[in-house]
């Protein structure tokens, strides 16, 4: 799983419906199941993370995987070392699926290109974030009831430097929904004329109509590279605030893929009011990584994914 | 016949040769032609004495024997190739390469004078670093290639002081070049050109911005766009054109720059050639070749400073050297061991190994009517030996006796056993290329033999 561009749309609606039964599964007293009881997982995050990581170990545990954090610091075994000889060691210890995070695009790509297992990539430099991009389109899904044909999400803020934005962009589209980008020049992607989205500059322009925004983490070193003259700027010009959603479509919804900056890419109020759903994207990152977990770790043996199909799982 | 009175060292029998033939009708035979469409060529006889051309005539025009006859069956016969830029890596980086290694993937590759760069560890910039690459060369191919190195313009190469450049002149440095570490003060850049004049001596410049991006190795467009990758905008490379071409017609000083890669450089050095400025100007054959979508499965084998561009760079640079806007080819030759460029795109070093390929590579495109047979000659022989003042071969009595018999229809594939460089890292790695190296002779000596070619 290196990026959604890999998935037609309907491989991502199965992966959503599988995701929308582990939810379920989720909001029962008891959460465990043990779908991949002897598998193993490694969780391999070479950059920080708090929340992609607790949501892939939590995804895990509760499918009964064993699930082994890795990190870059503090380890002996990345220390010096190179990614490729990180893969080696890794593969030599016979892990079901390895999740990674890293800082260097196309880094997810590399080490699948060394490995047997299944490797999922939770976020690679710029380029992509794909189990963001599905438990954004889960979030979209609940909420528009599965039909994403006609809506229009702005994505909004750091596009060049995102991730979130790349991932999201292709998948939307894929399912039928229109994307509008919206930032200042110096945080759009190169070409963006390449892309299948509309640009604007003016944020009171790009939300007319707008059936969501999602707002991006705006890095705050990127003042320092020269790209902003300041935050307050920043926020005057393309923090999202109530006066935008007014001429939203009504039911506009608030995403963001946290950690939120508060009062700069988004107004505070306004992360917490009743359009944002912020705290159920948290919830469906959890029921979406189960998916996927679930999906390529049970995928090269079809009878045991047959016998394990997520509707016929013991209680 | 004065050549009668001579004692022939070397005669070569048979070969197609697709440039003019002069003393054809002086002999009074036609001489018989031979190959298809575009690439009609005559078959030709080459007579050399004391490693100098005596003739070059229609096959058995001439019944003289020779102390050493070769039979060319019919092979492409070429001066030897000229590449004004290499690098070595020795000393310091022999892991990468050396420079019997290099000379060894140049004697293959078809060339015989190669000019290699001065980011060596040490960097040559004293006269001693100079002089022990020359030794090198003369211990380990001592009929050649020819090696001639390019001396540090800035000491160190940090673009802080100039670099003793009459002490390196002096030592053998045949051109002088920050190569790879663009100098960003104008001023310093402006006052080592004036320092270079005074000893005769043509300044190679990089071309490159870098404070508008960083070495990305990656063209800032579509395919960067859509990776995420940190990249270079064409315009980084045409800036640093713009202000050297200024500055070289102000000094009234000659020029050079190395590796153009994109349309907008390409119009400049249009602009400054019409002005009357002294500039020539290299590309490269990856870039008349590759395309940034090399790069689009993060593959660091395509990481390359200045990076692969756009088709219509490609266009625009295969036409400009084509009608001589760019003067000439050489490869960049930059060898990286395997265990560097595996590695995340970002962190990879920038560089393809380049001298084992660049015939081939740019004999396709001969082949294929893109670039005129005259402009590939020109491009790989005449205009850099005159430009840096190294020897050429033209096939004229007198001439170092210089050239390649080349197998052009010869397949092999780019891998280890392929390639004699060190450093195997090309995007071109594990394709099958058309056109082999089947006998080298330099001076009339024979460097690569056609016995021992294809081991």
């Amino acid at each position: 799983m290196l990026d959604v561009s890999q998935l037609d749309a309907d491989e991502v609606r199965h992966i959503l419906a599988t995701a929308a039964y582990f939810r379920e599964i989720n909001s029962r007293p008891v959460k465990k199941v043990p779908t991949l009881k002897g598998r193993s997982v490694v969780l391999f995050f070479a950059e920080p993370s708090t929340r992609t990581k607790t949501s892939f170990d939590m995804a895990g545990k509760r499918l009964s995987a064993d699930t082994f954090a890795l990190g870059k610091s503090g380890s002996s075994l990345v220390k010096g070392e190179t990614l490729k000889d990180t893969a080696l060691t890794l593969q030599a210890m016979n892990p079901d699926g390895i999740v990674i995070r890293h800082s260097s695009s196309g880094a997810a790509q590399f080490l699948a290109e060394r490995l047997d297992c299944s490797v999922i990539n939770a976020g690679d430099g710029r380029h992509a974030h794909p189990t963001q991009a599905l438990l954004d389109a889960l979030t979209f899904s609940r909420q528009w009831k599965g039909d994403f044909a006609g809506k229009t999400v702005l994505i909004l803020g750091d596009i060049a430097h995102s991730r979130v934005a790349r991932s999201n962009v292709i998948l939307l589209t894929k399912l039928g929904a229109k994307v509008r980008l919206c930032g200042p020049r110096t945080l759009m992607p190169p070409r963006p004329d390449t892309w299948p989205v509309e640009v604007f500059s003016d944020l009171g322009k790009a939300c007319q109509g707008v059936d969501s925004v999602m707002c991006l983490r705006l890095q705050l070193e990127r003042q320092h590279a020269g790209l902003l003259p300041d935050l307050r700027e920043y926020a005057r010009t393309f923090g999202l605030g109530a006066r935008h959603m007014k001429d939203a479509a009504p039911g506009c919804c608030i995403l963001h893929p946290g950690p939120i900056n508060r009062g700069v890419e988004i107004d505070s109020d306004l992360a917490d009011s009743a359009e944002s759903l912020i705290l159920e994207q948290v919830e469906n990152g959890v029921a979406v990584r189960m998916a996927l977990l679930f999906l390529y770790l049970t995928r090269k043996s079809p009878e045991a994914s047959q016998a394990m199909s997520p509707s016929g799982m013991p209680e | 016949m004065p050549e009668k009175q001579k004692k022939l060292d070397l005669a070569v029998r048979g070969a197609l040769w697709f440039g003019p033939l002069k003393n054809a009708a002086k002999i009074g035979k036609a001489a018989r032609t031979a190959g298809k469409g575009a690439l009609r060529g005559q078959l030709v006889d080459v007579l050399v004495a004391r490693g100098k051309i005596v003739a070059l005539t229609p096959a058995g025009s001439l019944d003289l024997r020779a102390a050493h006859e070769v039979e060319a069956a019919g092979r492409v016969l070429l001066p030897s190739l000229t590449d004004v830029h290499v690098h070595l890596r020795e000393p310091g980086q022999e892991y990468k390469e050396d420079i019997a290694s290099g000379l060894a993937a140049a004697a293959f590759g078809g060339f015989g004078n190669i000019m290699c760069m001065a980011n060596t560890k040490p960097v040559n910039d004293t006269a001693s670093v100079t002089e022990f690459m020359l030794d090198q060369a003369r211990r380990s191919w001592p009929a050649g290639p020819r090696l001639f190195p390019i001396g540090a313009l800035t000491r160190g190469l940090k673009g802080e002081d100039l670099a003793p450049m009459a002490e390196l002149a002096a030592a053998g440095c045949r051109a002088f070049s920050n190569d790879g570490r663009p100098v960003v003060s104008t001023e310093l850049f402006r006052r080592a050109i004036e320092y270079a004049q005074d000893l005769d001596r043509i300044v190679i410049d990089h071309c490159e911005d870098p404070f508008l991006a960083p070495a990305a190795g990656m063209n800032e467009g579509v395919v960067s766009s859509r990776l995420g990758l940190p990249a270079q905008p064409n315009v980084a490379e045409a800036i640093q054109v713009a202000r050297d071409v200024l500055l070289a017609e102000y000094l009234g000083a000659p020029m050079h720059l190395a590796h153009i890669s994109c349309e907008k450089s390409v119009a400049l050095i249009r602009f400054a050639k019409a002005r009357g400025v002294n500039v020539t100007a290299e590309t490269c054959p990856h870039y008349l070749t590759l395309t940034e979508d090399e790069a689009g499965g993060f593959s660091a084998l395509a990481k390359v400073n200045p990076p692969l561009r756009t088709r219509a760079d490609v266009d625009a640079v295969i036409e400009a050297l084509s009608d001589g806007a760019i003067d000439m080819l050489a490869t960049d030759h930059a060898p990286h061991a395997a265990h560097e460029k595996e590695v995340e795109f970002d962190e990879a070093p920038c560089g393809i190994s380049g001298l084992d390929t660049a015939l081939a590579t740019t004999w396709e495109l001969v082949r294929g009517g893109r670039l005129p047979f005259d402009a590939f000659l020109r491009a790989w022989t005449t205009a850099p030996c005159r430009r840096f003042g190294l020897p050429v071969n033209t096939f004229n009595p007198g001439d170092p006796a210089d050239f390649v018999l080349f197998d052009q229809d010869a397949q092999w594939v780019v891998d280890a056993a392929g390639m004699k460089s060190k450093s195997k890292n090309t995007p071109l790695y594990g394709r099958t290329l058309r056109g082999r190296v089947a006998a080298h002779f330099l001076a009339g000596k024979t460097v690569v033999g056609i016995e021992t070619a294809g081991a």
